[in-house]
């Protein structure tokens, strides 16, 4: 493939391509690797080559818009109960840096109806504009008006950045968007950055079941759309001094044609699990060994006065409901606290908690990756330290 | 070993496999704990098209014969054998119809218990007449185009779930064992209840209750064959479903002994895994050659009984007999060599231990089938 | 009804190990298999074909060898497969890969329903099934749990719940429509004998550049606008503090660690 590109008089044949490529894209011949049919230059092998003979060829290509045209940074601000969902104050949080880092301003857009006092409550978590559709077809989120009113908002203003919150809303709202845009989409991200020479926006995020990171950018199309995960950007302090301005969306009839009805909405039974909104959580994994031991995550937690949560495995063993998994496919949390008991530290499972200020790892084995990415490490069986834990706590030691 | 399977053989066992360990094995601890009947996981298996693997094709089966049928109750057993039976003993009901149906009645029932829709049952036992089967007392009186059938089966595998049973019953009690006859009987038929559910040492996933008739009328056409053959068409069905037994205690014995080594290679004890101790090499080695050995019985029996050979009592008999005793024997061991572990409910193999001891007991007493195998040694001639 | 089921081939990312000491994931031995959220999308598409009648077309992008998950799928049960293979395909991200599905599904021709699991274990993005529903200018709806009433005359209307954050919303949309599905919606079967000896030797369509009705400028790399910078596995060091001792000292340390942090 031309686009992929072998140094031949670096490569040592050691096979870490073959080894690293996750498409079977790679074959060894005659000592040195060809890159088959499946490959689709995601550029692992290139990131595993340890003498650097492997170059994948960002074709430059040419911008397919006038980049310099596009300006600012978009928040969806997705609303739920006549509220803004938490994640848009954290998006407004993160997209204040990146306007400030670039002279842009920061705007979220409103699409619903009576969202009254919302433009103000945005302003006072970071927006410098806030546009406003507000019409009764949109009082309920269908993706069809509201990415016809953003399609429309977009061609108008023409943003540079549109960050979404990855919720269920933004997950099926931004692709749309993205194809009727033409432009391109990163999902689920952790990171956001401008780069300094291209002015992109740099997008960090977790892929292959969160075992790795993706950097991706959008080079030649604008905007450059991104959904984010709810839990890992940090809201600024609302301000109730700053200013903005708000400005009402014209929005034709030709806007708001819809295929879809929303006819209601049942609340899930069970235990309702705020984990996100805890600033302590004690969470359990294979390592307690029985559903008896899990007790004592909760028992701690409950003497900590914070929230239970999980690893996958606990949860697969069937100690705990889903609700309370944190990680690639559970919840991502960033409490204060974090005490992971019997928690190996899996990629999957640290994607969804390494943003806690402060984690403690309880694992008997030291090599644990948990024991990287902890504030502070006991190494020992993690039945008997939360035992010790909870004796301590309780006699008020 | 290699058994020479043919591709549909392979995809038989292949299905059967992801069957049992992605369906069966998540549950197969509660089944056994509440005693619930399988009807999820029989669904399932009806949508793979197993449910008809025995019954020929002009049935909308698959016509694999007994073969197929023993590959599918082995690969269950080797999971659960309590649900593994729960599909056998629909086998057992249906094989009266295919060895003596006339083509109604076969139309009539045999394509819906091979889309899986329908389950049978085989009502043989009472509780005067075990092993000495021809002592019938359920009566079966003519009444015009009816039989009327009067009195009460025990111990019935798939009481209250199957839809159609194949029963025994007296009409002409002067003829003595001449005097028997097979009728089909629908569930829901009036006069047919069931007793209770028995509460069972092991294959409590399967349904045992007794059946009870208080005249109830069954149609004339539901006669199997003639009136008088009631009990050739039993020990007929006997013989074509005895390689089924051995190939639920096949399944069993391999089960346990997978489990066994899979302990032994991680339990480690004196320093080092225990399956380093020729004790338990020993252990191992006695329970995967009898296994293996039993495995090549029934499937030979098998294949003989497909090819349409006649004289299948003594074969039938021996691949019962000898696989039911190895699957207790291998099962004993495997909680032996798991020592306390084997013991606590934790581990699967005290309920594969518990499984196995039935097939020592039905379809025929372990010292029936002696007494028939003995009885074809006496009757054959001597060719030297 | 007819029925496309959009499926992909992905390497199984849960048996994905990491090579601590490179630090690169271990590919080696990790068997590839389909989708496992297309599996469901798949079993319902068999289960409306089971009430209403009518046929389920199989659609899959990617390289030769996906033709395997595609005879795998088929011994499910299902009519026919499509494989979209051609090198001009390569090196798609979301956009250029949800084109030209959305192409490959104009070919196969007229549809009431077009199913996709909620996202690819590999990818995880969850856009190219929208992504497919923009280009066809039809309607979607994602995380899709269950489908609660079919209404095939005229005016043709679908009525399903989706899981979303606290609970299900029931969405009514015509058809055709594009459902995006997730886990609870149904148990997928296994393979039956007849459709699994008839997937040994079915015939897989396999179209290419040519036989598609589409702009070359759309496909692949070129029609891809995010271009991925770099891979690499995460290393966490935070070079954190352990405390060591019997597990009563270690408890008191950590006890007196987080009260002078305030935390407790």
């Amino acid at each position: 493939m031309s686009q992929i590109k072998l140094v031949s008089d670096r490569c040592t044949g050691c096979g870490e391509c073959i080894a690293a490529c996750l498409y079977n894209a790679v074959t060894m011949e005659n000592g040195l690797p060809i890159f088959g049919d499946a490959c689709n230059l995601c550029g692992a092998c290139a990131e595993a080559c340890p003498s650097g003979a492997i170059e994948v060829l960002a074709t430059a290509g040419k911008p397919a818009v006038d980049k310099t045209s596009y300006r600012d940074i978009w928040v969806f601000g997705e609303t739920r109960d006549g509220q803004p969902a938490k994640v848009v104050l954290q998006l407004l949080g993160a997209g204040r840096s990146l306007a400030d880092q670039t002279g842009q301003k920061l705007c979220a857009v409103l699409i619903g109806d009576n969202l009254g006092g919302l433009p103000e409550l945005l302003i006072a978590h970071g927006a410098d504009r806030v546009l406003l559709g507000e019409q009764p077809a949109l009082a309920a989120f269908r993706d069809e008006p509201y990415t016809a009113v953003l399609a429309s908002a977009v061609n108008q203003y023409r943003p540079s950045i549109i960050l979404f919150g990855a919720t269920a809303a933004g997950r099926s709202l931004a692709p749309r968007l993205a194809a009727r845009l033409r432009t391109g989409l990163t999902a689920d991200c952790t990171g956001l950055s401008i780069d300094r020479d291209s002015g992109d926006l740099l997008q960090t995020r977790p892929a292959f079941g969160g075992n790795i990171m993706a950097a991706i950018v959008t080079p030649n199309h604008r905007p450059q759309l991104a959904t984010v995960r709810p839990g890992v950007l940090k809201p600024l302090q609302c301000d109730k001094l700053r200013q903005g301005e708000v400005i009402r969306l014209a929005i034709g009839d030709d806007l708001l044609a819809a295929r879809t009805e929303v006819l209601g909405f049942t609340v899930a039974e069970g235990e309702a699990v705020n984990l996100e909104d805890a600033s302590i959580i004690v969470a359990g994994g294979r390592g307690l060994g029985s559903a008896e031991n899990f007790e004592l995550v909760k028992e701690l937690a409950s003497l900590l006065g914070g929230a239970v949560g999980a690893s996958r495995a606990a949860v697969d063993e069937g100690w705990i409901s889903y609700a309370h998994q944190v990680g690639q496919t559970g919840k991502t949390v960033s409490p204060r606290l974090f005490i992971a008991c019997g928690i190996s530290g899996a990629i999957q499972h640290l994607v969804g908690m390494q943003g806690s200020e402060i984690i403690v790892a309880i694992n008997k084995n030291p090599d644990a990756p948990i024991f990287k990415a902890a504030t502070y490490g006991l190494i020992g069986d993690a039945p008997t330290i939360l035992k010790e834990l909870i004796a301590q706590l309780q006699s008020g030691a | 070993m290699n058994y020479f399977l043919t591709a549909e053989q392979k995809l038989i066992q292949q299905i059967t496999r992801r069957f049992a360990r992605e369906r069966v094995a998540p549950v197969a601890a509660e089944l056994d704990e509440k005693g619930e009947f399988p009807r999820k996981l029989l669904g399932v298996l009806a949508k793979t098209d197993l449910c008809g693997v025995s019954i020929p094709e002009a049935y909308g089966g698959l016509g694999e014969g007994i073969f197929g049928f023993c590959l599918v109750v082995e690969e269950i057993s080797r999971v659960d054998s309590g649900v593994a039976i729960c599909f056998a003993a629909t086998g057992l009901g249906t094989i009266p119809l295919l060895l003596f149906g006339t083509e109604e009645q076969k139309q009539q029932y045999l394509p819906d218990v091979a889309a899986g829709k329908k389950l049978g049952a085989f009502a043989l036992t009472e509780a005067n007449a075990g092993s000495d089967s021809s002592a019938q007392e359920t009566t079966a009186v003519r009444d015009g185009d009816y039989y009327v059938l009067n009195g009460t089966k025990q111990w019935i595998t798939n009481g209250r779930e199957a839809d159609i049973y194949t029963v025994i019953a007296v009409t002409n009690k002067a003829k003595g064992a001449r005097g028997i006859s097979a009728f089909i009987v629908e569930k829901g038929t009036p006069g047919f209840s069931f007793g209770k559910k028995e509460q069972k040492m092991g294959i409590r996933a399967s349904s045992t209750t007794g059946l009870i008739f208080n005249n109830c009328r069954v149609p004339g056409a539901n006669l199997l064959a003639r009136e008088g053959m009631g009990l050739i068409v039993a020990l007929k069905t006997l013989d074509k479903s005895r390689p089924g037994v051995g190939a639920q205690a096949v399944g069993i014995a391999q089960g346990a002994l997978d489990q066994a080594i899979k302990f032994a290679r991680q339990r480690v004890q004196f320093g080092q895994p225990i399956i380093q101790f020729q004790a338990i090499q020993h252990m191992l080695a006695d329970m995967a050659t009898q296994t293996e050995a039993a495995r090549a019985l029934v499937y030979s029996v098998a294949r003989t009984i497909d090819s349409g050979t006649k004289e299948i009592s003594k074969a039938s008999a021996m691949a019962k007999m000898f696989a039911s005793d190895v699957a207790m024997r291998v099962t004993t061991d495997a909680v032996q060599v798991m020592g306390g572990a084997g013991y606590m409910k934790e581990y699967p193999v005290e309920k594969m231990m518990r499984d196995a001891k039935i097939t020592q007991i039905y379809e025929g007493t372990n010292q029936i089938q002696r007494s028939v195998i003995a009885s074809e040694l006496i009757k054959e001639r001597d060719e030297w | 009804m007819q029925i496309v089921v959009c499926i992909k081939q992905v390497p199984d990312t849960a048996e994905v190990k990491i090579d601590r000491e490179t630090n690169t994931l271990i590919r080696e031995g990790v068997p590839s298999i389909i989708n496992p959220f297309d599996l469901h999308a798949v079993e319902e598409a068999l289960l409306l074909r089971e009430r209403f009648g009518g046929s389920v077309t199989l659609l899959s992008m990617g390289p030769p060898q996906v033709e395997a998950a595609l005879r795998e799928a088929l011994s499910l049960g299902v009519d026919q497969a499509v494989l979209l293979s051609d090198r001009a395909f390569a090196g798609a991200d979301t956009l250029a890969t949800s084109y030209t599905l959305a192409a490959g599904i104009r070919k196969i021709g007229a549809f009431d329903l077009i199913l996709c699991g909620k996202q690819a274990i590999d990818g995880d993005t969850a856009q190219v099934g929208p992504e497919i529903a923009e280009w066809l200018d039809i309607p979607h709806l994602t995380y899709v749990s269950s489908i609660d009433e079919i209404i095939l005359a005229e005016p043709a209307k679908i009525t399903v719940s989706r899981l979303i954050e606290g609970g299900y919303e029931q969405v009514r949309a015509s058809l055709p429509v594009l459902l995006t599905v997730v886990r609870e919606l149904n148990e997928p079967r296994l393979p039956s004998f007849r459709a699994s000896l008839r997937a040994r030797t079915q015939a897989i369509a396999a179209w290419g550049v040519a036989d598609l009705d589409v702009d070359p400028e759309r496909l692949g790399i070129s029609g891809s606008p995010t271009r991925v910078n770099r891979i690499f596995v995460p290393e966490y060091d935070r070079q954190g503090q352990v405390f060591t001792g019997s597990p009563e000292d270690q408890a008191k340390a950590l006890v007196v660690a987080l009260r002078s942090a305030r935390l407790i």
